[in-house]
């Protein structure tokens, strides 16, 4: 006998043009995780969407069936009345307020609009303890890290009474520990008879605490997968989700390496607030021709410090070592003057620091080579439209036309437009910060092939990543950082998951 | 990288050839307010029974609107740095005195006073532009103290009395006309000749910068609308300069006008330094991290506006023939407003020299047709201040519909 939570059936959705959801049914049983997986664009966040009622009842066809009776939500405060939390990828909180005021943020317990403090906070102090954090409900948001400030998120839903819980990508900026924590309390919940959703890139999360998959392809859930009856691969889902198998997710490649050409010695760097801080301590790194070189370590253990503070000190203060580009000694005071030597470091956050999202992909193709595409300061356009036209082709960057704006362009495409930048600076070295961070299989395969293509070039390629396997899969040599410093470094042949996060655990 | 095959998402789209009316539909907001512009000039044109497009009162129109017009263009691009600057007001008052004194009690010749205004302009851009760009002092800050520092200068400079006459050739900066090099007046050749100039150059760059886009295959316009829209502007164009040649020719600050909005105009489409402020207002951040000396760029950006806001000042003193120490209160309002509803967006990044020209000219028909019909100046602020909330909604309005 199934107890049914939650049931949509023949569900459709249009956009302008597009066809977002055609005829998806899902079921979703009391108490269990039920995970949803697919590419970026696939139809997932949409599906949600239509549940939780941001898209109202009405905007789309077919039925959604909770608790045994129909129903039709006409806002995001309906479904919640009703026990139906989503918490998004972006967190909603107020990084100001603190952790109780955004937990009964808009929902206060409150008499005649006078908030009852003292209620609040022991009401707040039982939630954190049940999600398992031990600060108190007085301190502020913004202090809290990532996977704490999630952990918060589902401490408010908690405090709406919830039955059917939605996470979408939670542990997409979590720490490999943080993410682990999370996933015991979806398994707690379950416990409890709280039903949850799961939206998630990471497969071995899925495999690890769900009960039923439901893959979504192209708008349309192309299979459901029972992981009691049968073990789920991984590779069982990704052919699920691309529509084919994939033989290798990382494209094969036979390194030639050359000379050493970045060699950086003692480089010492202190926190740009705290004078006192030191962040990054004597870091050796050398980057030969043809190599691609990762750098392995957890979120916070000063992997993107290290890379801003080398490009042009974008990062820190009283920064300290020397840089050797083919055994010359080079400045990398400025970002231009690391540019004009031949560094290119493309960031972790494409929307915040990577690109123009109001510019044409044409514009922020050449925004760090303007002199490239100019005489004298005019720019010329036939050049430039030649130049993003080049890239377009070679990355295969999938877009009507270069004057699209980059903010109508997928997560793989946008990456690829940044890779573009840095391509069209010519550099020698390439620093990749989180090159694959919140993009789809496919086009995680797309930018490997980059990769390689660049170190085939002779070109050195610098690799931060916090997926490990992917590290793996592409580089020659892994260095291993924690707390500002490396630990060590291991060849690819004899590197592992295992050795690398025994190294960190026992520094 | 043969071996990358797409995975996901669709191939390019082929284009279709959009009719004329789905493409006005597409970029209403591009021509819309100078549509706008067009129907406002027609209802007041209506109202004041045929006095606003009269040659004398167009010739006001621009000697009126000259100065709004040229601090319009700094703003535009401090606003698209993604700035402000309040204090362009008390600078046109500041450098009125400052000229006046100089002129007037020091009887110094309009040759040096000019240029050194020019550059005490610059200078005090640059001066906030130091704390604004180095300091990471917000604007609205800085320029509000310089409004408040530069109002209390001119009042001191000028010991609260109105100090005037200038020179008689000072004052052909503003009231001067460009004298009939061919004919003996009326109508003035020169004016037409350079009005049918200036429309031929203009459907000269327009119908190059379509063949490129042709060659390209990027060209959506259809080519009746692009013949339709030249003509246009063309004819608007002859026909403006042939009634201001009905009466005096072409003022001096309508070149002085004309060569800056070009001026600008390229500086913004076709310059390294043009795209870089987009950039910076876009996304500072990535702009950083794309070698751009940001702090300089914001630096300039403030320091050019200084300048300009010195030549308004300089223009608009040369009209009254006086510096009073009223000089250019709330100009400052009139500018900001000119460049948002010519387009501009509040958080930076967007925006056009000639939309900015376009929303000053609407002010400026506004404020001139309504004071010849006699609207008070209660109203006047009313109905401009409406308009300028209609502009951006319609601006927002245009965005999410194209969402």
């Amino acid at each position: 006998m199934q107890d049914i939570i939650l049931e949509m059936r023949g569900i459709t959705k249009t956009f302008p043009g597009v066809k977002a959801l055609s005829d998806v049914s899902i079921k979703v049983r009391r108490g269990e995780i039920h995970a949803l997986c697919g590419e970026n664009g696939a139809g997932k966040s949409t599906l949600m969407k239509v549940l939780s009622g941001v898209y109202p009842h009405g905007s789309y066809d077919g039925d959604i069936v909770y608790e045994g009776s129909t129903v039709a939500f006409g806002g995001i405060s309906d479904s919640e009345d009703q026990g139906i939390i989503i918490i998004h990828q972006e967190l909603a909180l107020v990084p100001q307020l603190s952790i109780a005021e955004n937990i009964f943020l808009g929902n206060e317990i409150a008499d005649k609009g006078i908030i009852d403090w003292p209620q609040v906070y022991s009401n707040t102090e039982a939630l954190l303890r049940k999600v398992g954090l031990t600060e108190s409900s007085s301190t502020h948001i913004g202090k809290l890290g990532v996977g704490k400030q999630q952990l918060v998120e589902i401490a408010k839903a908690l405090s709406k009474k919830v039955k059917l819980l939605i996470l979408d990508e939670p542990t997409a900026a979590l720490q490999e520990n943080d993410s682990q924590k999370l996933l015991d309390l979806l398994l707690e919940f379950k416990a409890q008879g709280i039903s949850s959703i799961l939206i998630s890139h990471k497969l071995n999360e899925i495999s690890r605490v769900a009960d039923t998959i439901t893959v979504i392809r192209d708008g349309m859930a192309v299979a459901t997968l029972d992981c009691h009856n049968e073990e789920i691969s991984e590779d069982r889902i990704i052919r699920g989700m691309v529509g084919r198998d994939m033989e290798h997710r990382y494209p094969h490649r036979t390194p030639n390496i050359g000379a050493t050409l970045l060699e950086v010695a003692n480089w010492n760097v202190w926190h740009p607030e705290s004078a006192e801080r030191q962040v990054i301590h004597d870091i050796n790194l050398r980057v030969a021709a043809g190599e691609v070189v990762g750098i392995a370590g957890l979120m916070g253990s000063g992997r993107t410090e290290f890379a801003m503070s080398l490009f042009g000190k974008s990062y820190g203060q009283n920064i300290s070592g020397t840089v050797q580009l083919k055994g010359q000694p080079v400045d990398v005071s400025t970002v231009s003057k690391a540019v004009a030597n031949g560094l290119a470091y493309v960031t972790e956050d494409r929307k915040e620091l990577g690109l123009v999202l109001d510019e044409t992909i044409l514009r922020n193709t050449t925004l760090a080579n303007l002199e490239g595409v100019s005489t004298r300061g005019v720019i010329d356009d036939t050049r430039e439209r030649r130049v993003a036209e080049d890239y377009r082709k070679a990355l295969s960057i999938r877009t009507p036309s270069v004057f699209q704006k980059v903010m109508n362009l997928s997560g793989g495409n946008q990456q690829k437009v940044v890779l573009s930048k840095w391509l069209f600076t010519q550099p020698d070295v390439l620093i990749l910060d989180e090159p694959t961070r919140g993009i789809d299989v496919g086009a995680k395969f797309e930018i490997y092939s980059i990769i390689n293509q660049l170190a085939d070039e002779g070109k050195g390629v610098i690799v931060i990543s916090s997926e490990m396997p992917e590290l793996l899969g592409i580089c020659d040599r892994i260095y291993v950082m924690n707390e500002g410093a490396f630990l060590g470094e291991l060849a690819a042949t004899e590197a592992s998951q295992e050795k690398i996060m025994s190294m960190i655990v026992t520094a | 990288m043969e071996q990358a095959k797409p995975l996901s998402e669709a191939g390019p789209v082929p284009q279709a050839r959009p009719s004329v009316g789905a493409y006005l539909a597409n970029h209403l907001r591009d021509y819309g307010m100078l549509l706008a512009l067009v129907v406002i000039m027609a209802l007041f044109e209506f109202l004041t029974d045929g006095t606003l497009m009269r040659p004398v009162n167009l010739t006001n129109l621009f000697l009126q609107n000259s100065y709004i017009i040229i601090m319009a263009i700094g703003m535009l691009l401090v606003i698209v740095a993604g700035h402000i600057d309040l204090s362009v007001g008390s600078v046109v008052g500041f450098i009125g005195a400052l000229a006046a004194v100089m002129m007037v009690e020091w009887n110094l010749p309009p040759l040096l006073v000019v240029p050194v205004c020019l550059l005490v302009g610059f200078l005090i851009g640059a001066a906030q532009g130091y704390w604004i760009a180095y300091w990471k002092i917000p604007s609205f800050i800085v320029t509000l103290a310089g409004m408040l520092v530069f109002r209390g200068l001119t009042l001191a400079l000028l010991e609260g009395q109105s100090v005037g006459p200038f020179p008689k050739n000072f004052q052909l900066l503003s009231t001067g006309f460009v004298p009939d090099l061919f004919g003996a007046g009326r109508p003035n050749v020169t004016a037409i000749l350079l009005g049918v100039v200036a429309a031929t150059a203009i459907v000269m760059l327009a119908a190059r910068s379509r063949s490129r886009a042709m060659k390209f295959g990027i060209e959506d316009e259809p080519f009746s609308f692009f013949v339709a829209k030249n003509a246009l502007i063309a004819a608007a164009i002859i026909f403006i300069s042939y009634l201001l040649a009905t009466y005096r020719g072409l003022p001096n600050v309508l070149i002085t006008m004309a060569v800056l909005i070009s001026a600008y105009t390229f500086l913004t489409n076709s310059t390294t330094i043009g795209r870089r402020i987009y950039a910076l207002g876009g996304n500072e951040k990535a702009a950083r991290l794309s070698g751009i000396n940001t702090e300089r760029l914001t630096f300039l950006t403030f320091a050019n506006m200084g300048m300009l806001a010195a030549l308004a000042g300089l223009i608009f003193a040369a009209r009254l023939n006086t510096a009073t120490p009223k000089g250019g209160v709330a100009f400052e309002l009139d500018v900001i407003a000119a460049v948002f509803i010519g387009g501009a967006s509040m958080s930076g990044g967007v925006g056009k020299i000639i939309g900015a020209v376009v929303g000053a000219f609407i002010m400026g028909v506004m404020n001139n047709g309504m004071s010849i019909l006699g609207i008070g100046i209660d109203w006047q602020q009313v109905i401009k201040g409406l308009v300028l909330l209609a502009a951006v909604i319609f601006d927002v309005y245009n965005k999410n519909k194209s969402r």
